[in-house]
């Protein structure tokens, strides 16, 4: 079967991942809540005619059922539906303005923590049995059940506060200018030459990007030295070491070969920088989708609340059908 | 939860059983996770016991640096810092407990009928779980915490939902590798009733791995609680949590640095011994 159809297969398999996501959504924050009306409000003393008109108007009058699909379908069309605090805020919108934000988070650490995790992760394998194997293990045990919060305030505490290297928070000095094109500020600032921004956009990137990268890289750790380990043990590494063949060029075999199993494990890994991309959001007055979804949390805003899960499970979906097509290309065994 | 028996004949024999068969690498984690684990049970059982003051009453001028009177300085509202800590994990163990126990309770089950049965109902779980599994569990409790409003109950609830893939995935896999063993099928040769093939044949077999994900998912449960209280959706001032504790002190903490060592320090130690126990358990596995 040809790469072709295996993509379209693999795509296929998101609507339905899609569809339950948003179903549990729905059930969560249109069934349980009761009256989101008055789950925003906090009151129940809101004249009757005057709670009658703002139903119809957000059209929560309407049979569940009728809700459900409606709000399917204008999803479809991109549109999200409207803040029900900021009375005709369109959700799409906000979310159009908040979504580079994170991407540029999750990619930085993403690389942030490929890059510390695949080198302990290397060390660990090729010294195994020492005490470095042992203090890459403890490191990656120790980093994954570090809490975010914790970690960000710590850092922000030492490189912002007493060293004064590192801005603590936001996504860029509110006196620097940068003209938006993409709303991906690294981008942009390329794109426009901006030379000053660049740098005080990537020194603001530091500290949130390490916090979440470090916390996300234990994984790798553990799973480039267990693949390692097994590839190093495997015949033909034997065969080359009795045909003489150099250690260097054996390690970069193997870890060619190692590798392959960490690309889909980083697919698998994207829904947890998503969760912790909230945390780091929060802790760094980041504004992306996580501090979006912290804030209409807290005004109860339930349509903005089910539009940022049904934009992450389209997110989640999509990364992980790129993963497997990259998987599948560089494993041709791989097919359905 | 099991009672908590501080007799060293009531440890010995339960630590005897889980170290057996370990390799001595993971006979050491366990061990060192199960000595920090217990030190932050008895410290949270004793609190009323070895805390200095309330943790909800205040005791000095507010915000005070540490002293020999407050080791942890004291917070915005003058409480001691320190007593708060020691208060702080009761919280966080009933949270854990609960979930992991409610999420076990429901994915462990459906994942011996779901794997053992397979067919349509099965397929249907395993979508349903699938897409759950995959999707980021940390947003999905903080959506279920918020509607079901701040109560360690509901935290509890919310953290046990999202886990409960977690389970299932591991059980039905589990079971469909124990299904096709000879063994099962003379079970069923010799017309055993289905419940009694998952509970006697199967289960056994599926019980050294549901350990390991036990544990693993109390540290993550651990983590997720921290989240949910750090969002302020978990308790209600003036409980002592340390996720709580960290959220009230994030606007300050960079003037104020002793309000969040301590708790984060805890939540990191609570969460990296469950972590340390799940991790000897596995290397147990991988040998025997």
């Amino acid at each position: 079967m040809g790469l072709l159809r295996y993509v379209a297969v693999r795509a296929a398999l998101i609507i339905p991942s899609v569809l339950i996501l948003y179903t549990i959504a729905f059930i969560i924050l249109r069934v349980l809540p009761g009256n989101p009306i008055v789950a925003v409000l906090g009151t129940k003393n809101i004249p009757p005619e005057q709670l009658r008109a703002l139903e119809h108007q957000l059209g929560l009058d309407k049979p569940l059922y009728v809700q459900y699909f409606e709000y399917l379908w204008n999803a479809l069309h991109g549109d999200f539906g409207k803040s029900l605090v900021i009375r005709g805020r369109s959700i799409a919108l906000d979310l159009r303005e908040r979504l580079p934000a994170t991407i540029e988070l999750a990619v930085a650490a993403l690389s942030v923590s490929l890059l510390l995790g695949l080198s302990t992760g290397l060390v660990a394998g090729l010294r195994r049995g020492t005490r470095l194997d042992t203090a890459m293990r403890v490191y990656g045990s120790l980093t994954y059940t570090l809490f975010i919060p914790w970690l960000g305030l710590m850092l922000q505490l030492v490189f912002g506060v007493w060293l004064h290297l590192l801005p603590v928070s936001g996504r860029i000095d509110p006196q620097v200018n940068l003209r938006t094109v993409t709303g991906f500020y690294v981008l942009d600032a390329i794109l426009t030459r901006n030379w000053a921004a660049l740098k005080d956009v990537l020194a603001h990137l530091v500290l949130p990007a390490f916090t979440l990268g470090l916390v996300l890289s234990g994984p790798y750790t553990r799973l480039l030295r267990n693949n390692l380990a097994m590839v190093l043990d495997s015949k033909f590494v034997l065969a080359y070491r009795a045909r003489g063949v150099r250690e260097r060029r054996i390690t970069l075999h193997a870890f060619r070969n190692a590798i392959i199993p960490v690309v889909t494990y980083a697919g698998l890994q994207f829904a947890l920088l998503l969760g912790g991309a909230v945390l780091t959001e929060t802790t760094f007055d980041w504004p992306g989708i996580g501090t979006y979804l912290v804030e209409k949390i807290s005004y109860r805003d339930y349509p903005a609340i089910q539009a940022v899960i049904l934009v992450f499970a389209v997110l989640v979906g999509v990364i992980s059908l790129l993963v497997d097509i990259v998987y599948a290309l560089l494993d041709p065994r791989i097919r359905y | 939860m099991p009672r908590m028996g501080f007799a060293s004949e009531a440890l010995a024999r339960p630590l005897a059983r889980l170290l057996e068969g370990s390799t001595p690498q993971g006979r050491r984690l366990i061990k060192a996770g199960l000595a920090i684990f217990l030190a932050i049970v008895i410290m949270s059982l004793a609190a009323p016991v070895i805390a200095p003051y309330s943790p909800v009453k205040t005791v000095a001028p507010p915000l005070q640096p540490p002293s020999l009177k407050h080791p942890l300085g004291t917070d915005v509202l003058g409480r001691d810092v320190l007593s708060r800590i020691i208060w702080g994990g009761r919280i966080v163990l009933w949270v854990v407990a609960l979930s992991v126990a409610l999420s076990a309770a429901i994915g462990i089950p459906l994942g011996l009928v779901s794997g053992y049965t397979g067919g349509r109902l099965d397929k249907a779980l395993s979508m349903i779980m699938d897409a759950v599994y995959a999707f980021p569990s940390l947003i999905l409790a903080i959506a279920l915490a918020a509607v079901l409003g701040p109560r360690p109950e509901n935290a509890a609830v919310a953290i046990a939902v999202v886990y409960v893939p977690t389970y299932f995935r591991m059980v039905r896999g589990q079971v469909l590798r124990v299904k096709a063993e000879p063994f099962i099928e003379s079970a069923r040769a010799l017309g055993l009733p289905p419940w009694r093939i998952l509970r006697e044949h199967v289960l056994p077999h599926v019980l050294p791995t549901i350990m390991v994900v036990f544990s693993l998912s109390a540290a993550d449960a651990v983590l997720t609680e921290a989240a949910l209280s750090f969002l302020g959706l978990a308790v209600t001032p003036p409980t002592p949590d340390w996720g709580f504790d960290l959220y009230a002190a994030k606007m300050r903490a960079l003037s104020y640095p002793w309000l969040i060592i301590g708790p984060g320090l805890m939540i990191t130690l609570l969460a990296l011994s469950l972590a340390l126990i799940g991790e000897g358990l596995g290397e147990k596995m991988a040998v025997g």
